[in-house]
Parts: C-alpha cells; sequence; structure tokens
C-alpha cells in the first residue's frame, strides 16, 4: 500500500463548476451496462402486459402509411414521383419517427427521471443515451415491415430503384440520431427551467415534419422554396435515405453534407447545455 | 491508518426559496447583467442562516453553510440534526446528485449511496431483472452483480418470486430486493440515508448487521443519517452534528448524540414554579425541576445517564407522618415507580432536596410524573399530576431497533445463562 503517495490522489472531486465541455465520457463508459440494460428495460417493459406485445412496433407505420397514403395521395392528390405512393410514405414515415422519438422522449428526460437523477448519481447522458439505441430496435424493427413492402412491389413489378447510395444508409441513421439526440437535449435542458417548451415541443413537431420531405418529395417543391427546405437539416437525411432505397427523388450531395455538419454543432451545443444543466436541475424541477 | 476517505472543504449550498417559474427569466436576465458587469449575483446574499421558523430576508436560503470536515478511511460516521439541519443536502452533494454552490469534496474511493431503496426499479420487470438495472443505476457492472446474484436473492428472502414482477410484490418484499441488491455493492465508501425505517424489525436488524460488517468487518467507510440515536450509536463510532447548515460537533458517538440532546432540550418543560395557595393549609410545593447528570434542567435524557429531580417545598404546619412522594409513569399515565419519603421540619419551613434515579434502566420511552404531599393515612395535602416530560434517548442498546414499540418501561440487567 502506497499510502502516502495516494494521500495526494483523488478519485473523484466533486466542485460546484466544471468545464462545460467535461463531458465525463470515461464514466459514461464504465457505465456501459447501465446502457443496455435500460435499453432492455424499455423493450420489455413496453409489451409486458399487452394483448399484441411486439406487434406494436409493426402497428403503427402501417396505419400511418395507410392514412398517409389516403390523405395524401388519394385526397390531396400529392405526387410521390414514380413511386408507388404506399412504399414513399412508409419510407418517409419510418425514418421521421426514428427521429421524432428520439426528439420528443429526449427532450422530457430530465422530468420524467427527475425522481432517479434526485436519488443516484450517473452519468445523466447515459439516459438519452438509452432512448436513442431503444429507438434504434424499435426503427429496425419498422425498417423490416418497410423492407417488406419493398419486396412486395418489386414481385408487383415495380422497379425498386436500391442504388448504391444506400450505403449511406447508416450514416443517415447515426446523423439523423445525433440530430434528434442534440435538439433533444437543448430542449429537456431548457425545459427543467422554463417549462412551456414542452408544449411547444407537441406541436412543432407536427410543422417541423410539413417543413421535411417526408409526405412530399423536395422535387416537388417550387424551385425557390427548395433552399428554404434544404435548411432543414432532416429533408436531405430523409431524401437521401429515400432515394438510396426507391430510386426516388435525387441526392442533394450539398444538402446531405450541409444536414451533416449542422447535426454535429446542433449535437454539440446540446450536449454543453445538457451538461451544464445536469449538474443542478435537481434543485430546480 | 488515518487514510482520509473524504475530504470536504468549505462546503456551502444554496437554494432557492418560493416560486420559480414565475419571473425566472427576467430574473436570469437580471442575474447574467451583474455577472457580466462582474459584479455578484444579486440573488445570492452569503450570511442568512437557514432557520425554518424564522422569515428570511432574500429568498434564498443556505442549507450548508461553510463546513469542512475529513472522514477517515473504515469510520462509521453518523450524521445527525433536526430536520432541515442540512443532512440530506449533504448526503445529496457527497452522492454527486446535486452540486455545491461554493467548496469542494474530495473522495477517495468508489461512492455507493443509498438515499432510497429500489431506485429505478421498474414495477413490469421481474425481480431478476429489477436486480440487475437496480445494481447498475447504483454503480454495478454486470459481472459484479452475477457475482453476488445468488447472495443477493438469498439476504432478501425472495427466491420463489424471483421471476415474477416487482409490482406482484408485497411493500416488504420490494424493499428487501432493494436494500439486498444495494448491500452487496463493492464499494469503498457507503453513504445510507434514513431508508431503514422502511421493512419490519426484523429485516432492520439484518440490515444494521449487515452494515456493521460492512463498516467493522470490511474496513468501508460508512456515511450513515437516522433520527433513531440508538441505530447511530450502535453503528458509527464517531457523529456529526448539524444545526441550520453548521456543523455544531464532530466527535465521538457518544458525545455528539449527548450534545444533540442537550442542544434540543426545552427547559420551560420541566421547570416548575408553584405559587403560593392559601388552601393549602398543612404544605405546598414551591419548585420542581427535572436535570440531567449534568445539573442542567433537561427533556431529553440518554438511557445511561441518571435522572434527578430537584424539589423545593414549605411545610406550612407538621403533621406527624407527613411524605413527599414521586410517581414515574409512563405517557399513558401508567405508574412504573413510586418513591416516598418522610418528611421532619417544624412548621413554617421550607426544604430543598432531590432525588436521583438510576441510569440504564428506565427503558427509552416519554414519561411524566406525579408529584404529591401527603401522610400515611393517605391524606393529600398538595398534588401535581402528569407533571414534566422526560424522553429517555437511546444511546444504543440492545432493543434500539424497537425505538416507539411497546417493549416494556424498565430494561434490567437480565443474565442470560
Amino acid at each position: 500500500m502506497e499510502k502516502n503517495k495516494q494521500d495526494q490522489e483523488w478519485d473523484l472531486e466533486i466542485k460546484p463548476h466544471d468545464t462545460v465541455f467535461n463531458l465525463h465520457l470515461q464514466d459514461v463508459w464504465n457505465y456501459r451496462d447501465l446502457l443496455w440494460l435500460l435499453v432492455r428495460r424499455d423493450f420489455v417493459s413496453f409489451y409486458k402486459q399487452t394483448v399484441l406485445g411486439p406487434l406494436w412496433f409493426f402497428i403503427q407505420p402501417i396505419f400511418t402509411t395507410l392514412i398517409y397514403t389516403f390523405v395524401f395521395s388519394n385526397l390531396a392528390k400529392l405526387s410521390t414521383n414514380s413511386t408507388p405512393p404506399a412504399l414513399f410514405y412508409m419510407s418517409g414515415t419510418v425514418a421521421w419517427a426514428y427521429f421524432q422519438d428520439c426528439l420528443t422522449k429526449t427532450s422530457t428526460v430530465f422530468r420524467d427521471n427527475s425522481n432517479i437523477f434526485g436519488k443516484v448519481y450517473f452519468p445523466r447522458l447515459i439516459m438519452p443515451l438509452s432512448i436513442i439505441f431503444s429507438n434504434l430496435v424499435k426503427f429496425g424493427v419498422q425498417l423490416l415491415v418497410f423492407v417488406l413492402l419493398l419486396i412486395y412491389y418489386y414481385f408487383k413489378g415495380f422497379n425498386v430503384g436500391l442504388n448504391s447510395y444506400i450505403l449511406l444508409f447508416p450514416v443517415v441513421v447515426m446523423v439523423m440520431a445525433v440530430l434528434g439526440l442534440g435538439l433533444g437535449l437543448i430542449v429537456t435542458g431548457l425545459t427543467t427551467k422554463y417549462r412551456d417548451l414542452a408544449f411547444l415541443i407537441t406541436f412543432g413537431m407536427q410543422l417541423f415534419m410539413y417543413a421535411t420531405p417526408v409526405v412530399y418529395p423536395l422535387s416537388s417543391v417550387p424551385a425557390k422554396y427548395q433552399t428554404i427546405i434544404a435548411l432543414n437539416p432532416m429533408s436531405g437525411l430523409i431524401e437521401t435515405f429515400r432515394y438510396g432505397f426507391t430510386g426516388t427523388g435525387h441526392f442533394y450531395s450539398g444538402a446531405f453534407t450541409y444536414s451533416i455538419i449542422a447535426s454535429v454543432v446542433i449535437f454539440i451545443i446540446g450536449l454543453v447545455v445538457f451538461n451544464k444543466v445536469e449538474k443542478s436541475f435537481v434543485d430546480t424541477i | 491508518m488515518s487514510d482520509i476517505a473524504i475530504k470536504v472543504e468549505n462546503l456551502s449550498k444554496a437554494y432557492q426559496l418560493g416560486d420559480f417559474s414565475t419571473g425566472t427569466l427576467s430574473r436570469d436576465l437580471e442575474r447574467w447583467w451583474a455577472l457580466m458587469r462582474g459584479k455578484e449575483d444579486p440573488f445570492l446574499k452569503i450570511g442568512e442562516a437557514n432557520d425554518r421558523a424564522v422569515k428570511g430576508i432574500s429568498d434564498v436560503v443556505w442549507s450548508l453553510k461553510d463546513i469542512s470536515f475529513d472522514i477517515e478511511q473504515g469510520d462509521a460516521v453518523g450524521v445527525i440534526g433536526r430536520n432541515g439541519a442540512g443532512k440530506s443536502t449533504l448526503l445529496k452533494i457527497l452522492s454527486r446528485v446535486t452540486t455545491p454552490t461554493v467548496g469542494s469534496v474530495k473522495v477517495k474511493g468508489r461512492i455507493a449511496s443509498l438515499l432510497e431503496v429500489g431506485t429505478g426499479f421498474h414495477p413490469d420487470l421481474t425481480g431478476r431483472e429489477n436486480i440487475f438495472l437496480n445494481g447498475a443505476i447504483l454503480g454495478m457492472r454486470k459481472t459484479e452483480i452475477k457475482k453476488h446474484f445468488d447472495a443477493i436473492v438469498d439476504f432478501a428472502g425472495v427466491e420463489r418470486y424471483i421471476d415474477t414482477p416487482v409490482k406482484r410484490y408485497s411493500s416488504g418484499m420490494y424493499v428487501r430486493l432493494a436494500f439486498a441488491v444495494a448491500a452487496h455493492l463493492e464499494s469503498e465508501i457507503l453513504i445510507v440515508d434514513e431508508v431503514l425505517a422502511v421493512g419490519d424489525v426484523e429485516f432492520q436488524k439484518k440490515c444494521l448487521g449487515k452494515m456493521n460488517d460492512v463498516s467493522k468487518g470490511e474496513g468501508r467507510t460508512v456515511l450513515f443519517v437516522s433520527h433513531n440515536m440508538g441505530m447511530i450509536s450502535q453503528l458509527c463510532n464517531k457523529g456529526i452534528l448539524l444545526k441550520n447548515g453548521n456543523i455544531i460537533s464532530y466527535n465521538q458517538t457518544q458525545e455528539v448524540v449527548a450534545r444533540y440532546l442537550a442542544d434540543n432540550n426545552d427547559s420551560s418543560l420541566n421547570t416548575f414554579v408553584f405559587p403560593a395557595d392559601q388552601k393549602k393549609t398543612v404544605g405546598q410545593f414551591l419548585n420542581f425541576e427535572i436535570v440531567n447528570a449534568e445539573g442542567a434542567v433537561a427533556d431529553k435524557i440518554s438511557f445511561d445517564d441518571s435522572i434527578r429531580l430537584n424539589y423545593r417545598l414549605q411545610v406550612k404546619q407538621y403533621i406527624p407522618g407527613i411524605q413527599i412522594g414521586i410517581g414515574l409513569q409512563d405517557k399513558l399515565q401508567n405508574r412504573i415507580s413510586t418513591f416516598t419519603k418522610e418528611i421532619n421540619v417544624g412548621n413554617g419551613d421550607i426544604i430543598e432536596g432531590s432525588i436521583k434515579l438510576p441510569d440504564s434502566i428506565i427503558a427509552p420511552n416519554n414519561y411524566n410524573f406525579v408529584i404529591a404531599i401527603w401522610n400515611k393515612n393517605g391524606e393529600v395535602y398538595d398534588i401535581h399530576e402528569n407533571i414534566g416530560s422526560v424522553t429517555i434517548v437511546d444511546n444504543g442498546t440492545d432493543l434500539s431497533l424497537y425505538e416507539g414499540k411497546d417493549y416494556g418501561a424498565v430494561i434490567l440487567k437480565a443474565i442470560w445463562e
């Protein structure tokens, strides 16, 4: 035992303020088991005591697609280029749903977990991260539905335009997660003090969706508005996702690069806000 | 053997009182503007005591004010103080749930804190799943939990229900499982808030035993908050007494407990002055007071301290066989013991005297007295019923776990053979 030497070395120092960029990533890594257990908890508790169990994961995208197809394609006669409407809408909704879930669920992370956070310490970032991963599971299941639909249309003779841009798919998902997480962290950080921001999220997400080419292709937007829509970091992502799987629309390299950069910037801002708030939010919430 | 496990330096914590939601934005802007100009925060006024009963000037209170102390490795430290003294705030800062406003804490070793049992338990998950989840929340790695899994289940005694969702558990089982997980944490420092208040006595005993093992057997550092002085005395070798956010005393447990009792004494309860009464023609009490071993009027007295009753009376007219009688009774007015003494003085004499009740015999509980002047024939000349209030405080008897339960009014030094 090197007692005398150890006297000077502390394992932990609790101080009022820390630099905002000290994210305690080592700590997060040490708690990685908790991350997986939380993901598992979310998954298991989701379908316990339900009749349909994990089937719920399928029902949601199927019904949304049906409704969108009916409303936007049959009633409003919006163009989906040459893609079958169901396929078009499902590609949009599945991708959008992942982003939306990431954002809305992380945006209430402090409020939802104030009980746990007030009683025990663990790196707070674990909670939002677990949400991102839980939703990834859900997204995976929904993607499967989408792929099944794709195969169905393929056998019906539709020329599925699967192309090399599908390789960007993992990047698209990652950037969506980063963007959703980043925005969610900013919102949750601010809602601890200004609670009304939570209301903004509910209807803000609706507006956000219509400002993103989810139910319409970007190419169908009048040229003068295209730039404005493309300023939304989600636009480039959704378009790329859809283009990769169905060959509909275009790959806008500029918009895509912009999406990545914007997402990373938002994510960093989110981390800093979260990091600043997490220390003392227990006193204010 | 004087390695320091926790070093607290100039720790302060401010809380804002009142409503947060109104005017926060304008206040934030004002604060920001002040800080921008290099001035200090206009809403933090250092130096105001946190006394619940007194209305403060600003709506910021200092729950902890500039406290510093070191805790040595292997010490079991009891943190005591009245409600609002800052105990919970201190534990919260040490467990990193909240941050201090000023000052720092340096820690050597891993901290596991138990401010609540069963944090993060999910009602829909089974006992098994919750053990892993809860363990991970408390900072255990999966392999550690696996290693201790059988011991945890065994300790909690819920083997049969291990694959049942915890929402079907009785509240006792729930608490047992939750504590069992926490008890098997492999940390150098264990922080425990008053979680043992839940659960049945049997289980509390088990927990206390476990904590004892942890601090004495395994040489780990324990910080324990409780209102049960008996438990503190049994478990801890050191005590910290907090009052209004300041450390009043940091010493051996017995001394700190005594200090706490002395601090909380309400002497007005146990000093009596009886005005002269013409109707009492034979004799009457003039004064009566209950004092502790140090001679101070007290209403809280440790189990191992003696109680002294001081009286002053006047005999107006001597009658042969006149006696003073004092009865000790429990809170339900059941007589526990009676003491009498014959008085032998002339007319108009005032006599003062006292009687000492032995220590370590009256069981921890609340008591009061009956005092009377009477004669052998049963004629009563002066009587005061249910006067005084004495709380015998447990400071480490074997029965401390059963505080508040009815285990008798005296603890006799019986010998098991």
